[in-house]
């Protein structure tokens, strides 16, 4: 059973629907008991930083969170915003994130004729094999938008790497902890391929 | 590198089925808007349009369980118009999980709609529609209730003002070349995009390939397509295709 933490931002329907429609149990909760019972996690969200950590702030799920993450190493997908979340802070409000990655969240700094939000079909190149991008398609794509970017500390953490204007962090992953800033729930295939896997783990 | 156009089909929702009309006028019934969702999903197309023409003109709601149904069916990002006069309504469409609300009629009284919804949602969120055609002086007029409402805007003022409102994107569809398969409107597509930041989605026209090298070329971030990728020529029989990977990497090319 998977858990879309539910902490009222963003799209969770369509996360729910593409994991009925791939055969994976699934719900959308912010119960503590639902994520203490659940054998995965997503982290979810669209939207600004400061209003997610809000948010989570006021469902009163981060001690839970913390918990499920941290101590008990239960694995967690963060999509888009909720894989902004993980890090230690975003630029974005000038706010503190969960800080569960040794990260932060930058702002795209573009010129022209490249245009911020980053919003579309864009390439994703692997940069390590883990359990998440085990026997994907080759040349995956995946669907953007977002106008800030992860920035890792730690090499080691970088799972993948999308080109725009620079190379991004558009997949990392720490241990149990995994992040997205695509969205593989829009993503046909290759997102199905994705949160196949993430279910097996 | 920036990031590769979007080829987008549309689909013109009616009373619940699927339609496809000619400049705008006699929607003809060519199916069942799910099953042909689930073809373009098995196609991989880039991002699907939802249009609801009989919401406008009859002024009703958007049908919420129709939506619903489709989206559950759609694993592309999908835009929804049709019916959206509030930000609760475009909330409740939101959760359904569609990705991008179209306005366009309502802005006609209520430009301000745009700024309510991307303050809560973000300007990527909210795509405005543009449909347009010529007067009888040959100028081009916006209008509104699916083409049936002229006003005295011309395309490129109103454009500008529904990108100052905070739309993140528009679609510039040009009625009189809609259904016609003569090829996009290109003179305003790129005096338009020249002048606008935002992206911009051309529809209204479209008969091949060349036409997307065209648009692209002439600065769209999207084409939308309608009888292109529904009927199939010469004699519009309901088929529905969509160019393949390799065509479309030629285009970009």
């Amino acid at each position: 059973m998977i858990n879309i933490v539910d902490y009222g931002i963003g799209n969770l329907k369509s996360i729910l629907n593409i994991l009925n429609y791939i055969g994976v149990n699934s719900r959308i909760s912010n119960s503590i008991d639902d994520i203490k019972n659940a054998d995965k996690l997503i982290l979810p969200g669209v939207g600004h930083f400061k209003t997610g950590m809000k948010n989570l702030i006021h469902s009163n799920l981060i001690d839970t969170l913390n918990e499920e993450v941290l101590a008990k190493k239960k694995n967690i997908l963060g999509i888009c915003l909720g894989m902004q979340l993980m890090t230690k802070h975003s630029e974005e409000g000038d706010c503190d994130g969960l800080g569960w990655i040794d990260a932060t969240t930058k702002k795209f700094q573009l010129s022209e004729p490249l245009k911020v939000p980053h919003m579309g079909w864009n390439n994703v190149n692997y940069k390590k094999d883990t359990a998440l991008n085990k026997n994907i398609s080759k040349e995956p794509r995946h669907y953007f938008v977002h106008s800030y970017f992860v920035d890792c500390n730690n090499k080691e953490d970088v799972l993948a790497t999308t080109l725009y204007g620079n190379e991004f962090v558009s997949a990392f992953q720490h241990k149990n902890i995994y992040g997205v800033q695509f969205h593989p729930e829009k993503s046909h295939k290759y997102g199905m391929e994705l949160l196949r896997n993430f279910n097996q783990l | 590198m920036s990031l590769r156009p979007r080829v987008i089909p549309v689909l013109l929702l009616q009373n619940g089925g699927l339609v496809k009309t000619n400049k705008f006028k006699n929607p003809k019934y060519v199916g069942d808007p799910i099953n042909a969702v689930k073809i373009f999903n098995e196609k991989e197309v880039d991002e699907l349009l939802l249009l609801d023409i009989s919401c406008s003109v009859s002024d009703s709601e958007p049908d919420y369980n129709l939506i619903l149904e489709i989206v559950s069916e759609a694993f592309m990002p999908v835009g929804y118009g049709g019916g959206i006069k509030t930000v609760d309504q475009a909330k409740r469409i939101f959760d359904l999980g569609i990705e991008k609300i179209i306005l366009n009629t309502s802005l006609q009284a209520h430009p301000d709609l745009v700024s309510q919804i991307s303050s809560i949602y973000g300007s990527s969120s909210v795509v405005a529609n543009i449909d347009y055609k010529k007067n009888i002086f040959g100028k081009h007029k916006v209008y509104f209730k699916s083409g049936t409402v002229k006003s005295d805007y011309n395309p490129l003022e109103w454009a500008i003002k529904l990108q100052d409102a905070g739309a993140g994107e528009l679609i510039l569809n040009n009625i009189d070349r809609e259904g016609t398969y003569t090829g996009y409107d290109m003179a305003l597509l790129s005096n338009i995009s020249k002048k606008i930041i935002v992206p911009v989605v051309v529809s209204g026209g479209a008969s091949s390939l060349d036409d997307f090298k065209n648009a692209i070329d002439a600065g769209a971030s999207g084409m939308a397509a309608g009888s292109m990728f529904i009927y199939k020529r010469p004699h519009n029989a309901v088929l529905i295709s969509y160019p393949s990977a390799a065509d479309l990497k030629n285009i970009y090319n």
